[in-house]
């Protein structure tokens, strides 16, 4: 909250800096002659200027405030002057008479107004008068309903109206409207009454020093409809009024689908919390109305927005219908089940307050945010700490029971450490794995707690957390290396299931092996098959392709084939021995590579570089793998699926190897929604789609878009890449290098335990007071754990201890330690 | 060698094989005619001795221990006189993790073998000093440990030779008069020599050592013990029911191990007259240096104590002598006693020790125990380690060195550092990267036993390597040796280190203080640097401090000033797995000091961002099925 206002108060201030037409050096009343006065007046500059008697007291009451009001009022452009009427240099401004002294406005050298000076009785007053007079135009004065009214009709369609209440004219109140009519007054109509009557008319209640009503006109298009009212429920302030404008301008109801984290609108600037109402394509109408609804209630205290859980690349949880974030930086998202849109009205409001509470608290906190978790695994791990999971579809190992039982059966572990966020997060995916493949699989899912078996895991050689590793066939475990998500090890473990590589006996099997037929099952989950192709004499080769194929177990399904016939394969597939056969099965094509004198390694780079698609739709999962070769990325982003012609169209470029230097890939955004962040970050707004961007990720972050006048052809891209390369094209945007800094600081208690020790000598406190205070605090003796902080780290409570020497030597007579005795 | 350490592994049954194997290895060819040679001699076959043999048997070291006694553990089978051992045998904590299940196991030694856990010998959280002495017995039986009983060491003695590894060997003369030769010594003979102070009249006490235990021979009688210590208070325990009364003499006042957080003071199990003298049942405590009192012996056969200046001043008659109540007639003893018990403690023996070794005594504290280095290595002779109790100088009336549960570690720490000083085998470490730093960190705070027993003697260190990209992790380190780390573990630490060390509160504990002050825990963790339990706190330091600062550190300081420091907030359950409490501020920690980001992130979050980016620190986790289960 704190923060949150002192965000408005700047805002606020440069707005009135914005406004400045003339700052003047000097803020203290300059004293003038008239004729001199009258010489400084500028055309269209507004000046305040007293007159008074030469001789007059060189202090009043009234000059103390008018010299307050100085530099306001050059904020607002205004200079202000005392001139001093000398009696052989007499003014018709100057008064007859001591008492008759008066305040004069003038634009230029006109006068607008004249004011006595008990009008002006203090600074709010000055402002408030001097700015009424000068908004004239900007700010209707009315008394009656029926003014009111005439205004609201003849606004109706056309502009929104402000409408305020203050009891009288000169009062702080109406300084506060007048200082906002003088930012706002062009975009809507300031309309002001002092008319009590008039309050009540329009169905206030409780009414009090001063109202400010927001009219929506300018949406009404049927005359007889009413304006809607929305009413300040904030002190008449100018910041107030600020924040309240701001949030009327804002759009009442915002579609999303991004995580409810990410978004950011002018309230949560402000200092107002987001309230997302979750919405499902099914229901999308109703939830949409039911939103408005809410939007209209609790317009100017929360940001309402409508978030669409189909599009949601983010899981929230399945019943939550309401999406709750407080304005505080990095503050959790709650998610909320109401079945009541009242509940969602009493959260923002009790919320609000609750807020202003913890303001109180904080002040000597000073650092409220380093308590909340900002790493996402602990926190949705420690949201759903109370959540049961089925851990009984997994058997839980033990130091007694690990042996016997990867002995027995194929398994695979999960070794964890259950005080440990990503293992905790890992186990639910796996636990989902569980439920996936059960009944399915041959595999024991096990897992062990290392927490509890620690040795156990050490013996594994299992020092960190988590791992999965499968036991097979009493064979050294494998460890698992990839992503940490079902679907990715649900692949690893399927693809286990046949042995890599597999055995192929004959022709006819190699046939169903490369069409895909032979794991039609297992297909899916590897988009190549490999096949080693060795005459049976090869044995150096075969060892070489065996060992590589083990490395790539559960990536990628590989086989070989080495019997006499090897060369009706061969022969087919145009290859030289041995050879290696690449099945892509979505393709449904068969490519050969010959790799004669390849080693190990090279053979695993081979089939790694094979997985990877030429023009691939990027996801969220692969996209990793790409980064990883290190070129800039071409990226083609499509609202849906991609148009066949422009996937030719790149295709052909990588055919013709113009695109070598570059990764081309494309992103759907129905799949992948995060791309509309993506896009929002390259372009501010969201541009018109399809597009094509290239993004230099790995030396220097600038953007290059492809113009989107432009058809999408082979040429026209050909030759903005030419261009591209020769440096004729400017990026749109140049992305700063996202640093891994600290988000937060650390308590620092290295200065706190110096504070404490330079405070420790001149701290004399008697130890029998610390001890009377003991036998007081005896009486509400808690628990060993209910410590409660009472005092800001500056006053820190410093240990008392005896520094009396605990051996007393050199006291010659028996001393007894017990004087009573 | 190799023979001997085959033996060791096959357990049980290879008892008699090693036994059958003592010969062959006193056989051995030594590298030079005269006596027969081993790399590692052990003196004394007590739990300290035992536990340096299995580590040396596990490496496969050519070592051997020395005996006097027939069987181990000697010690055990007369002391405590009133055989209740006061180190808890707790065989229940809810837990299953056996490293953390030693934190409250004060008894057993550190092996592979689970049956070797002394909750399998007794059932009592105190037990009987006979369960020891037949857990020692089965140690050293089952894994096969390498001792020579009834082999009395009665000297030895030094002998210059640049080819020996430390430039000398030690001679060892057995009663029978062979020699043996070793390149180093590992002495644990404890402390077998009875602490008496002369005074005048002191031969008129009895000695714990030798006083009866049978109350009966107590019934009516008026007694004065001589201390304060946990025997004192063992042997008052066990007459306070019989005797008339109990007075108790010590020069300082008592130490509570409760109020001192030292379990070598007085425990609270035989606290009994504490509670009598309080409740002026007629038994007392109280205080004056030992040496400026005599006892006299008067007609009737009964002590009176007086004060050594009376005697030196007048006549020798008893009758004559002036006592305290002639000047003073309320002077506090001014009964007489039936007897006098001296219960003052125990010395190391040194007389064994020829002069040539410089195995002086005048620790910090205390004569009783030899002079050692942080790294238990003798001050006087290179090769000549001090392990278990005999080694308390390094943490006197601070740890547990001195005990079963700290000795076991410390002869462990020792055993690493001779590893890499004679076998190039470097201190064991795990490699990390970065994004396991705070889990390595966290695990090893709840679980390890060493670190949590030896508070402030052994630490862990995270030694960085180049960026700070991933780190070496080492258990148990004599912190005091933390400015020789590199030359004693053989690992390189040039990117800045974290020193993780379990400590109390500053000003906590002692004698005097009051440990159940109101406040006295701390739960916010913006207080943690003020919490008064053992806490973990982790140091960081940029370079690795020097010598001079790890000597000159500040006063109350257990390491040289750090650049940066982190306390873990103390916990009531000292289970430090809190996400909010306990691993996010040392995660901000440690992220401020290495000035990275170590949160972890689902993927999509940073990979999806297409901005420039250095590599991630976590490996990819996809977003769990929260809630659907």
């Amino acid at each position: 909250m704190m923060s949150s206002s002192f965000n408005i108060y700047r805002v606020g201030i440069s707005f009135v800096m914005m406004c400045i037409f003339y700052k003047s050096a000097v803020d203290s009343l300059s004293e003038l002659s008239p004729q001199k006065y009258f010489s400084t007046l500028q055309p269209g500059k507004a000046s305040l200027a007293y007159f008074c008697q030469a001789d007059s007291p060189r202090t009043s009451i009234f000059l103390e405030e008018l010299n307050e009001a100085v530099k306001p009022l050059q904020d607002f452009g205004i200079s202000v002057a005392k001139v001093n009427c000398v009696k052989e240099e007499t003014s018709r401004y100057c008064g007859k008479e001591k008492d008759l002294m008066k305040v004069y406005l003038f634009r230029g050298n006109i006068l607008l107004r004249e004011f006595p000076t008990d009008t002006l009785f203090d600074v709010n007053a000055i402002i408030a008068h001097v700015l009424f007079a000068l908004l004239f135009n900007e700010v209707k004065y009315i008394t009656t309903l029926e003014d009111l009214q005439n205004i609201e009709n003849s606004l109706k369609g056309k502009a929104n109206i402000a409408f305020s209440y203050v009891r009288a004219i000169g009062t702080p109140e109406h300084r506060a409207v007048m200082e906002a009519a003088f930012v706002y007054g062009t975009t809507y109509q300031f309309v002001l009454t002092t008319e009590i009557a008039l309050l009540e008319s329009i169905g206030t209640e409780a009414i009090e020093n001063a109202h400010f009503y927001f009219f929506h006109c300018k949406q009404v298009l049927d005359l007889t409809q009413q304006c809607r009212r929305t009413l300040m429920e904030q002190p008449l302030a100018t910041l107030n009024i600020h924040r309240f404008i701001k949030t009327m301008e804002a759009p009442l109801l915002t579609e999303v689908a991004e995580d409810p984290q990410q978004v950011s609108t002018v309230h949560l600037q402000l200092g107002l919390p987001l309230v997302f109402i979750v919405s499902q394509q099914a229901t999308h109408e109703a939830d949409r109305r039911t939103a408005e609804w809410v939007a209209w209630r609790l317009l100017g205290k929360a940001g309402v927005l409508l978030l669409l859980r189909d599009s949601l690349e983010v899981d929230i949880p399945q019943h939550a219908n309401v999406v709750f974030r407080r304005a505080e930086e990095g503050a959790p998202v709650e998610f909320l089940v109401l079945h009541d849109t009242e509940l969602i009205i009493s959260r923002v409001e009790g919320n609000t307050h609750i807020e202003e509470m913890q303001e109180d608290e904080d002040e000597d906190m000073q650092s409220p945010d380093m308590d909340i978790q900002d790493d996402e695994v602990a926190e949705t791990v420690y949201r759903h700490r109370k959540t049961q999971l089925p851990l009984e579809l997994t058997v839980e190992l033990t130091e007694e029971t690990f042996n016997a039982t990867v002995v027995a059966s194929d398994s695979i572990v999960l070794f964890y450490a259950g005080w440990q966020a990503v293992s905790m997060a890992f186990l639910q995916s796996y636990i989902d794995l569980a439920i996936k493949l059960k009944g399915t699989s041959t595999l024991l899912l096990t897992r062990v707690n290392c927490a509890d078996w620690s040795d156990l895991c050490t013996k594994q050689n299992v020092t960190e957390f988590p791992v999965v590793k499968m036991y097979k066939e009493g064979k050294h475990p494998v460890s698992y290396a990839g992503m940490l998500g079902t679907e990715d090890l649900l692949k690893f473990i399927l693809l286990n299931r046949i042995s890599c590589p597999v055995n192929i006996t004959s022709v006819q099997e190699a046939e169903e092996y490369l069409s895909g037929e032979l794991y039609k099952d297992l297909v899916p989950y590897s988009s190549v098959s490999v096949l080693g192709l060795f005459s049976p004499n090869m044995t150096i080769a075969k060892e070489d392709f065996t060992k590589a194929g083990n490395y790539l177990r559960g990536f990628v399904i590989t086989g070989i084939y080495s019997e006499e016939d090897v060369l009706i394969l061969s022969n087919k597939y145009g290859a030289t021995l041995p050879a290696l056969l690449l099945a892509r099965h979505k393709e449904g094509k068969v490519e050969s590579i010959p790799f004669a004198n390849s080693r190990v390694q090279d053979i695993v780079q081979i089939v790694t570089n094979a997985l990877l698609e030429t023009f691939p739709e990027i996801t969220v999962e692969n996209l990793p793998v790409y980064l990883r070769l290190q070129k800039p990325l071409l990226i083609l982003f499509s609202d849906g699926s991609i148009n066949p012609q422009y996937t030719k169209a790149i295709l052909t470029l990588v055919k013709e190897k113009h695109l070598d230097s570059l990764t081309p890939c494309w992103l759907n955004l129905k799949n992948t929604p995060a791309g509309r962040g993506i896009l929002q970050t390259y372009f501010n707004a969201l541009p018109p789609l399809p597009l094509i961007v290239v993004v230099n990720l790995h030396s220097g972050g600038q953007v290059f878009a492809f113009p989107s006048e432009q058809a999408i052809t082979e040429q026209n891209l050909l030759l903005w890449l030419k261009k591209l390369e020769a440096g004729l094209e400017s990026p749109i945007t140049i992305l700063p290098a996202q640093e891994w800094k600290p988000p937060l600081p650390a308590y620092d208690f290295l200065s706190m335990m110096d504070a404490a020790a330079s405070q420790h000598p001149t701290r004399k406190e008697p130890e029998c007071t610390k001890e009377t205070n003991m036998q007081k605090n005896d009486k509400q003796q808690h628990e060993d754990k209910s410590t409660i902080r009472k005092e800001p780290v500056e006053t820190l409570r410093i240990k008392h201890w005896n520094r009396s020497n605990w051996f007393k030597e050199g006291d010659k007579s028996f001393r007894h330690d017990n004087k009573e005795l | 060698m190799s023979l001997l350490a085959a033996a060791g592994l096959w357990g049980p049954p290879g008892l008699l094989l090693t036994f059958a194997l003592h010969p062959a290895l006193c056989l051995r060819p030594a590298p030079t005619s005269g006596p027969p040679h081993r790399d590692y001699c052990v003196l004394g076959a007590g739990p300290a001795g035992l536990q340096m043999a299995y580590f040396l048997q596990r490496a496969g070291r050519d070592y051997a221990v020395f005996e006097r006694a027939p069987r181990p553990g000697s010690f055990f089978t007369r002391y405590p006189r009133h055989r209740k051992l006061i180190s808890i045998n707790k065989r229940h904590t809810g837990k299953a993790n056996a490293e953390f299940n030693l934190r409250h196991d004060w008894n057993s030694l550190l092996s592979h073998d689970p049956r070797l856990l002394f909750r399998h010998y007794s059932s009592a959280y105190f037990p009987d000093a006979g369960d020891m002495v037949r857990y020692l017995d089965d140690f050293a039986d089952r894994l096969g440990l390498h001792v020579l009983y009834n082999t009395t060491i009665a000297h030895v003695t030094l002998n210059k030779d640049r080819q020996a590894w430390n430039g000398h060997y030690f001679l060892l003369t057995d009663q029978m008069g062979h020699a043996h030769r070793c390149s180093v010594l590992l002495v644990a003979t404890g402390l077998s020599v009875p602490n008496q102070v002369d005074f005048p009249g002191s031969e008129y006490t009895e000695g714990y050592e030798s006083v009866s235990v049978d109350p009966k021979d107590f019934e009516g009688q008026n007694v004065l013990i001589l201390g304060r210590g946990n025997s004192a208070f063992e042997t008052a325990e066990n007459i306070l029911g019989v005797t008339n009364f109990i007075h108790m003499l010590s020069r300082s006042r008592v130490r509570l191990s409760w109020a001192t957080h030292y379990v070598g003071d007085l425990r609270a199990i035989n606290n009994g007259l504490l509670d009598t003298y309080q409740l002026k049942s007629l038994d007392g405590l109280l205080e004056s240096d030992l040496t400026d009192l005599a006892i006299v012996k008067d007609r009737e056969g009964k002590f009176r104590v007086t004060l050594k200046f009376f005697l030196e001043e007048g006549n020798q008659s008893t009758d004559a002598i002036t006592l305290p109540q002639d000047d003073n007639d309320n002077f506090a003893m001014r009964v007489a006693y039936d007897r006098v018990i001296r219960c003052l403690g125990w010395n190391f023996d040194f007389s064994i020790f020829d002069k040539s070794l410089r195995l002086s005594s005048g620790g910090e504290f205390s004569k009783k125990y030899p002079l050692v280095k942080a790294s238990y290595e003798s001050k006087g002779s290179r090769g000549l380690f001090v392990l278990g109790t005999a080694s308390h100088s390094v943490d006197y009336r601070k740890s547990a060195g001195g005990f079963i549960h700290g000795f076991r570690y410390t002869a462990r720490a020792v055993h690493r550092l001779l590893e890499h000083r004679h076998h190039g085998v470097a201190w064991p470490s795990t490699e990390h990267p970065v994004s396991q730093l705070t889990s390595s960190i966290v695990r090893r705070i709840n679980e390890a036993s060493g670190l949590y027993q030896m508070f402030g003697v052994l630490a862990d260190v995270v030694l960085l390597k180049e960026n700070a990209t991933a780190f070496e992790y080492l258990e148990e380190l004599p912190v005091q040796m933390l400015a020789q780390l590199e030359t004693i573990t053989g690992r390189r630490a040039r990117h800045g280190l974290f020193v993780i060390n379990m400590e109390y509160g500053r000003n906590f504990s002692g004698p005097d203080k009051d440990v159940f002050f109101h406040d006295r825990s701390v739960g916010h963790t913006e207080d943690a640097w003020q919490s008064n339990f053992l806490h973990p706190v982790i140091y960081y330091y940029r370079h690795l401090p020097t010598e001079q600062e790890v000597r000159f550190r500040p006063a109350d300081w257990a390491l040289p000033r750090p650049t940066a420091i982190h306390h873990i907030v103390e916990d009531f359950l000292t289970d430090w797995t809190a996400p909010v409490g306990h691993i996010l501020p040392l995660r901000r920690f440690l992220e401020n000091c290495l000035d990275t980001d170590l949160r972890s992130f689902y993927a999509g979050h940073t990979d999806l961002d297409l901005t420039p980016t250095t590599v991630p620190v976590f490996p990819a986790i996809s977003r769990p099925p929260m809630g659907k289960a």
